[in-house]
């Protein structure tokens, strides 16, 4: 990091960078703020215009893209109302390779809309690791997941702490040693055990500086805009292309409304449980409150409310949205750090269909 | 030691100690200090090359504190070379800072010899005439050179050097060397010890992939005519259904590899038409003064068509495979021992063309030799145009093509940045310099351009009239958010041509800050 200095190590790195950017720039306020982002009340994020991030987490990532999403409020036709938007600017490295984008919910596509962009996890299966080691990264990810919990009961692994870095090292080598397996050092160790991105300061300049450059872009309107991914890759001459993406409409961070298709007689209970039972929702959800134009229909905290709002459960659904045929329900949940909107088209009685097959499609 | 190992840890794990090396015994220079080459500059620093000297003869004044990070408020006044250089020394003490107070232009006339004892130039921000000498002279000393220019919401970037190889280029799609439609001796014992319709459903769904497709490509062959598939549907319909049948249960994973691997055997790794270009380069005709790459290059030609049989030296290297760490480990130890053996052939054609062109036969080390057989597969060799040539090419037509299409922004943007040089030259000021004349230079400007684009054959090509505009509108302006992109991107370029690592860029380089877009054109 270049704005640390010898002095600096063991500090805060939020802090020692605040202060060096203001000795340096006058008149800028930095304020720096010591902790992991989900750890702010939503309304912190609500003071900012833009949203600039260098977060290393896809889970990070996907935090604050669901707050920034749940600030948006729609209007009737499902067009986002402006001064609820907030845009975010996202950049990420990894050796040689970097990516940048510009988000404006509500408008381009969310994080979520484009997870697909990112590469599945690399995780061994654990028979491998227990029975058939036959790599350096077996015997290492064997003795950090495996071999600590049963020879260090209760003592939990602190991928910082030397010694206990140097002890998944000593087993890993055994291990290797006992199967036949070499190549285990100390380097791939720390590598494996902490998921180390080998990273390189000309990539973390470049993206970081896109970024930078695309935030002073939303804020000045001095020129276009990155439309609205560009992926980065400096190992076989120089890459560097921006593709737009569309939005998913049907994404559950970012869309005024995910369809979902329900019978006229359903009961609030009912769709409640209809939304457990679909694919799309049940993961991310453990006791929803729903509402609809700002009214509460079911809270599920705190008690007062709860009970006041409990008899509306039996209430059919299409009575408590006013007769209409298809509009709008928010859906709030301690699980989801924005709000759900589900866009509820009700089925004429004609076209009943079994409960239970809704949402397996 | 210790301190340098955790410093660099995170950059370690890309290049190796090899590479790190190379970086500690580079010496850079930095022509001009502005964003534009400090930040380029801060990047190699952080990275640890041995020492840099900047070049530049301005003094700190107001408007480099709007865009240049490693001046401040107490530096006003002084050598801007002197203040930067001081700046980037801190970041990491053990690089050796130097600086010179002269303009890169007055330096190119009373000291070419200056350039010599660099491993490297990065010359920013500096206009054509200049550059001009600029590539004569480091032809001439043998010092490779990077042109990097930040232009508004544009920038530009060149490698200029007469040939630079590279052995491990390490590209990020590479196809495995199993040899499974072709097994050796060695490999094909081995398979043969295995039987995969054993009745044991434990050892069943432990057979390596390898063993799997080897084995059943041997039955396709048999039952064919000793053919192969014949092509990808023969692959996908036949002969994957086969293997597919083979499987007992659902979750043998060792099937799931054969699966997805089984393409390898209609599609094993070529010889890439970069490689048979470097096998038939005129250098390969090797003498005394030859590089050891070459001499090596003339020893894997010799090879291919003796041991290898049309093959180069096996990598040596496999994928993991779902299998016995018994079973995996000799499958490993088989094409280690191989790789091993083609070495060896390596190393006595090596020798023997040393000896040859009266050179000691030895002076070639087996580690060389190895680390050349493992990336055979992906030399490259870059060979640069001078950048006179390059402007007295008839590119014309080149770039015509290029502005009919739909990101005729870059190379409108590349003949523009021409422009600009020779509008100032013209009018001793850049074009947009005076608000009260805007308009009048865009439409010198065009004329410029239109001339230039003529020179070079393409007249009558369109150039978009808003980037001709916008382009009057940067003004000339250094803004620090591009001269980091465009610094950042010159810096990785020069740590790829000093590490001997990755593929450096063929041509010149083309970015568009507007739309964060970029296309090399190779002209």
């Amino acid at each position: 990091m270049y704005y640390c200095r010898m002095q600096d190590v063991g500090k805060a790195k939020a802090d020692v960078a605040a202060a060096r950017v203001m000795q340096r720039v006058k008149g800028v306020t930095v304020t720096p703020h010591f902790c992991k982002i989900e750890e702010k009340d939503i309304s912190f994020f609500k003071d900012f215009q833009i949203i600039v991030l260098g977060l290393d987490s896809l889970e990070a990532r996907s935090y604050i893209n669901s707050v920034v999403c749940g600030f948006v409020e729609y209007e009737e036709d499902g067009s986002p109302d402006l001064s609820t938007i907030k845009p975010l600017v996202d950049g990420g490295t990894e050796g040689f390779k970097g990516h940048a984008r510009v988000i404006i919910p509500g408008i381009t596509p969310c994080f979520h809309c484009s997870l697909w962009l990112f590469p599945p996890q690399i995780t061994f299966p654990l028979c491998t690791l227990a029975e058939t080691p036959r790599s350096p990264a077996h015997c290492i990810e064997f003795a950090h997941l495996i071999q600590w919990g049963q020879d260090r009961t209760g003592e939990t692994f602190d991928a910082d702490n030397p010694e206990h870095m140097k002890w998944i090292y000593d087993q890993a080598l055994k291990r290797g040693e006992q199967f036949n397996i070499s190549g285990i050092t100390y380097s791939l160790t720390q590598g494996v055990v902490k998921n180390i991105v080998p990273a390189i300061a000309s990539t973390n300049a470049i993206i970081a500086a896109t970024c930078v450059l695309e935030t002073l872009k939303i804020a000045t309107m001095c020129s276009t805009g990155m439309d609205i991914y560009m992926q980065y890759t400096g190992t076989e001459g120089i890459y560097l292309r921006t593709v737009p993406h569309d939005k998913d409409p049907n994404c559950i961070i970012c869309s005024p409304g995910v369809p979902l298709e329900v019978d006229k007689s359903i009961t609030l209970q009912k769709f409640i449980d209809t939304l457990f039972k679909d694919r799309r929702f049940k993961l991310k959800l453990s006791k929803p409150s729903v509402s609809y134009h700002g009214n509460n229909l079911y809270m599920q905290a705190p008690p007062v409310l709860e009970e006041m709002t409990r008899p509306n459960l039996q209430e059919p659904l299409v009575r408590l949205m006013g007769g209409e045929k298809s509009d709008v329900l928010n859906i709030n949940d301690r699980r989801l750090s924005g709000v759900l909107r589900v866009r509820v088209t009700f089925r004429d009685d004609a076209e009943t269909i079994d409960m239970d097959t809704v949402g397996t499609h | 030691m210790a301190l340098r190992s955790t410093k660099y840890d995170r950059q370690l794990r890309i290049w190796g100690e090899h590479g790190q090396s190379a970086l500690e015994r580079a010496h850079i220079c930095v022509l001009n200090c502005g964003p534009t080459g400090s930040e380029a500059l801060k990047n190699l620093v952080l990275g640890g090359i041995g020492s840099f000297t900047v070049v530049d003869a301005s003094k700190v004044c107001a408007s480099d504190l709007g865009n240049n990070y490693f001046v401040d408020w107490d530096s006003l006044g002084q050598s801007k070379a002197k203040t930067v250089s001081a700046f980037l020394h801190e970041l990491n003490d053990a690089v050796d800072a130097k600086f010179v107070e002269e303009s890169p232009e007055a330096l190119l006339e009373s000291n070419p010899a200056f350039f010599s004892q660099f491993t490297l130039v990065i010359a920013t921000q500096m206009q054509e005439n200049s550059l001009l000498k600029l590539d004569e002279i480091c032809r001439q000393q043998n010092v490779m050179l990077i042109i990097a220019r930040s232009y508004g919401l544009a920038g530009l970037l060149r490698i200029s050097v007469e040939e630079h190889d590279v052995i491990e280029s390490k590209p990020d799609n590479k196809v495995e060397d199993l040899r499974l439609h072709n097994p050796w001796p060695e490999l094909q014992r081995y398979a043969d010890e295995f039987d995969i319709d054993t009745t044991d459903n434990v050892i069943h769904k432990h057979i390596p992939f390898a063993v799997l497709l080897i084995k059943i490509t041997q039955d396709w062959k048999r039952a064919h005519n000793g053919k192969l598939p014949a092509n990808v549907r023969e692959l996908k319909v036949n002969f994957l259904t086969i293997t597919a049948r083979r499987r007992v249960e659902e979750d043998e994973d060792n099937y799931t590899e054969a699966l997805k691997s089984a393409y390898v055997v209609l599609f094993p790794p070529e010889i890439s038409t970069e490689l048979h270009a470097i096998l038939e380069d005129k250098l390969t005709e090797v003498n005394a003064s030859s590089p050891d790459f070459w001499v090596m290059v003339a020893a894997l030609k010799q090879y291919i068509a003796k041991e290898g049989q049309g093959e180069p030296p096996l990598d040596g290297a496999i994928p993991d495979m779902h299998s016995f760490t018994d079973y995996y480990i000799k499958l490993q130890k088989i094409y280690q021992a191989r790789a091993e053996a083609d070495v060896t052939a390596m190393v006595g054609h090596v020798s023997c063309i040393l000896k040859q062109i009266g050179r000691d036969s030895s002076s070639i080390t087996r580690t060389t030799i190895k680390h050349f057989c493992k990336n055979t597969r992906h030399l490259r060799v870059l060979r640069c145009k001078t950048l006179r040539d390059e402007f007295s090419s008839k590119a014309g037509p080149e770039l015509q093509r290029f502005l009919a299409n739909e990101e005729s922004s870059h190379p409108a943007l590349y003949v523009l940045l021409r422009a600009v040089d020779h509008f100032a030259a013209t009018y001793n000021r850049y074009p947009g310099a005076f608000d009260g004349e805007l308009e009048e230079d865009v439409s010198r400007l065009k004329a410029i351009a239109v001339s230039i684009l003529n020179d070079m054959g393409g007249g009558g090509a369109a150039l978009p009239e808003d980037l001709i505009s916008e382009v009057c509108r940067f003004g000339a302006g250094e803004i620090h958010t591009v001269a980091s992109i465009v610094g950042g991107i010159a810096s990785q370029e020069a740590i790829k041509l000093l590490t001997r690592q990755f593929t450096p860029v063929q041509g010149t380089f083309v970015y568009n800050a507007m739309s964060a877009t970029s296309l090399v054109l190779n002209l």
